[in-house]
């Protein structure tokens, strides 16, 4: 495993305030790393230093070996970038946009292909004002696609997207992981963290604060498992007895809340419904809640993730 | 050389999707020449040396040309360009800003140049103007004459803030002065007063030297123009690259 992307010990401020406060990561070849954490965390700042937009005030950054500052000409041509806030002439047509960066790099992908892949081959004669919010991002891949990079930078993917172009934009990133490339993106859905990366670096106030797989971190930190359920009229004190030391009760109005340990030898759920029969309250609708990253968050920073 | 070619173009078809730009470089010239062409017909004067209204129009509206897409239409391209992201875009590919500036000096060059062809076509078909000059000569001046002008476009996309600035400054430059330096309309019509004003009018030395050439005068007679306009391209160019910002 090669390492494509290389942080230590970096920081930027602009002006008093300190944007990124010494972080380290790095990103191995063939991963999809993601960087999450609520605006103004440091994500886009650490991006846009990777790609040489901006001057790191000190630390080392390297991406594919090189110094994005010294060697930016190079790096250009061999990692492709989405950017937070970006735009093409509104009269451009999509596929001029394609043919015109493609002159742009001495080596590209095949954009007719890229066009293809990406579901655009309808739109190819429309103009870049006329597209959606999805399709525009999908044209946005479509160009950091261009130059067949080793490595892509994608900053803030699906802000501002619907439910149904989110999930497509995840179908894309995954297949660009299966051709072998590195992803490196960063998002303030904890969703799109957990179902997309291979691993994540949760950021707060320019700190790293957390970092593995999504996985592992929901295992390590976020030690909890919801049974949720509605009952009609009141739960009988017997049953809430009979609850301490299984888990925590919450209590709203007809829908019910049980917090619980997982790990456990005997799973929480079964132990609840049990309690249920034998107290003789009638339920409805029980399910499991698993902890996401949400709750990760949560517990690292004390704060709900909010946009 | 490649990317040039299709920056090129591709700025081109943009010039003219954008129906304003090329209204103000294309149709609104013709319309001026028709409009005063039908109130004043092209018959010889005392008043503009035994020429018509027309001869002298077709070298001062390619000064009304070349002053729109100066300080209007790169102006209005290159601060929209940059507030919306469109140069950030290009910043992450490995091109140079210099290929974005000269594409964009091309096109409008050739737009620029496409609107005097039409002014020059229509005034010899409908009203048979007489040119007495030397065609280089009027060609070299024309390229001095907007390039000059477009660097005073540059300049002006760098130093304001926003789009929406730019373009109201651009027009607050440009308007009175289309009609103060002679390139609106023929600056023997205003009065002394006004006339004074015209000096400190850019301007005003386009008009001078493209309606000086196009009767003959030789550039010995220009040397002012030749002077004012090559300060303001060489200012213009430092300048511009001092204040360009890719966002």
């Amino acid at each position: 495993m090669n390492q494509v992307v290389q942080v230590e010990k970096f920081r930027k401020s602009y002006g008093t305030t300190i944007a990124v406060d010494s972080i380290s990561f790095d990103v191995q070849e063939g991963e999809i790393f993601g960087m999450v954490g609520p605006n103004g965390a440091g994500k886009t700042t650490t991006i846009e230093c990777l790609e040489g937009l901006r001057r790191p005030d000190s630390g080392l950054l390297r991406v594919l070996g090189m110094d994005p500052q010294t060697e930016s000409h190079t790096l250009r041509i061999l990692t492709g970038m989405q950017l937070q806030q970006s735009n093409l002439p509104e009269r451009m047509k999509v596929w001029e946009a394609l043919d015109l960066y493609s002159s742009f790099y001495p080596k590209t992908a095949n954009w007719e292909q890229l066009l293809f892949q990406l579901g655009l081959e309808e739109k190819r004669n429309s103009y870049f004002s006329k597209l959606s919010g999805g399709q525009k991002q999908r044209l946005f891949i479509a160009l950091a696609l261009l130059p067949d990079p080793q490595v892509i930078f994608l900053d803030e993917l699906t802000t501002g997207l619907d439910p149904q172009a989110r999930h497509a934009i995840w179908d894309l990133i995954r297949d660009i992981k299966l051709k072998g490339k590195t992803v490196l993106l960063t998002t303030h859905y904890m969703e799109e963290a957990e179902r997309l990366c291979d691993r994540v670096a949760i950021l707060d106030h320019g700190r790293i604060v957390a970092l593995d797989s999504p996985e592992a971190l929901i295992r390590t930190m976020g030690a909890e498992e919801r049974i949720v359920f509605s009952i009609d009229g009141v739960l009988p004190a017997s049953f809430e007895q009979a609850l301490v030391g299984v888990g925590r009760l919450e209590v709203q109005r007809e829908r019910v809340v049980v917090h619980g340990n997982v790990g456990l030898k005997v799973p929480l759920v079964s132990e609840v419904v049990t309690l249920l029969t034998s107290s003789g309250v009638k339920f409805q609708n029980l399910r499991t809640e698993q902890s996401t990253l949400e709750d990760v968050f949560l517990k690292l920073t004390g704060k709900e993730m909010k946009e | 050389m490649k990317s040039l070619f299709k920056m090129t173009w591709m700025e081109a078809k943009l010039f003219l999707r954008e129906p304003i730009g090329a209204f103000f470089t294309l149709v609104f010239p013709l319309m001026m020449l028709f409009l005063f062409g039908s109130i004043y017909g092209n018959k010889p004067t005392s008043l503009f040396n035994g020429l018509g209204t027309i001869d002298i129009s077709v070298p001062a509206y390619t000064a009304m040309i070349i002053a729109t897409t100066g300080l209007l239409g790169l102006t209005i391209t290159m601060s929209a360009y940059r507030e919306n992201g469109v140069l950030r875009r290009l910043r992450t590919t490995p091109i140079s800003p210099l290929l974005v500036l000269v594409s964009q000096v091309i096109v409008l060059f050739l737009m620029t140049t496409f609107g005097m062809v039409l002014l020059i076509i229509a005034g010899k078909l409908v009203y048979h103007i007489h040119f007495y000059g030397n065609a280089l000569n009027v060609i070299l001046g024309f390229i001095l004459c907007s390039l000059s002008f477009f660097s005073l476009g540059f300049v002006l996309a760098g130093l304001m803030p926003t789009a929406r600035t730019a373009q109201v400054v651009g027009m607050v430059l440009l308007y009175p002065m289309l009609f103060l330096s002679g390139a609106g309309f023929p600056r023997e019509l205003l009065p002394e007063a006004i006339k004074n004003i015209s000096v400190f009018l850019p301007l005003t030395y386009v008009v001078n030297l493209l309606r000086g050439l196009w009767v003959g005068e030789a550039w010995s007679h220009h040397t002012t123009d030749v002077i004012v306009l090559a300060s303001i391209l060489i200012t213009g160019i430092l300048v511009s690259i001092k204040t360009f910002r890719w966002e």
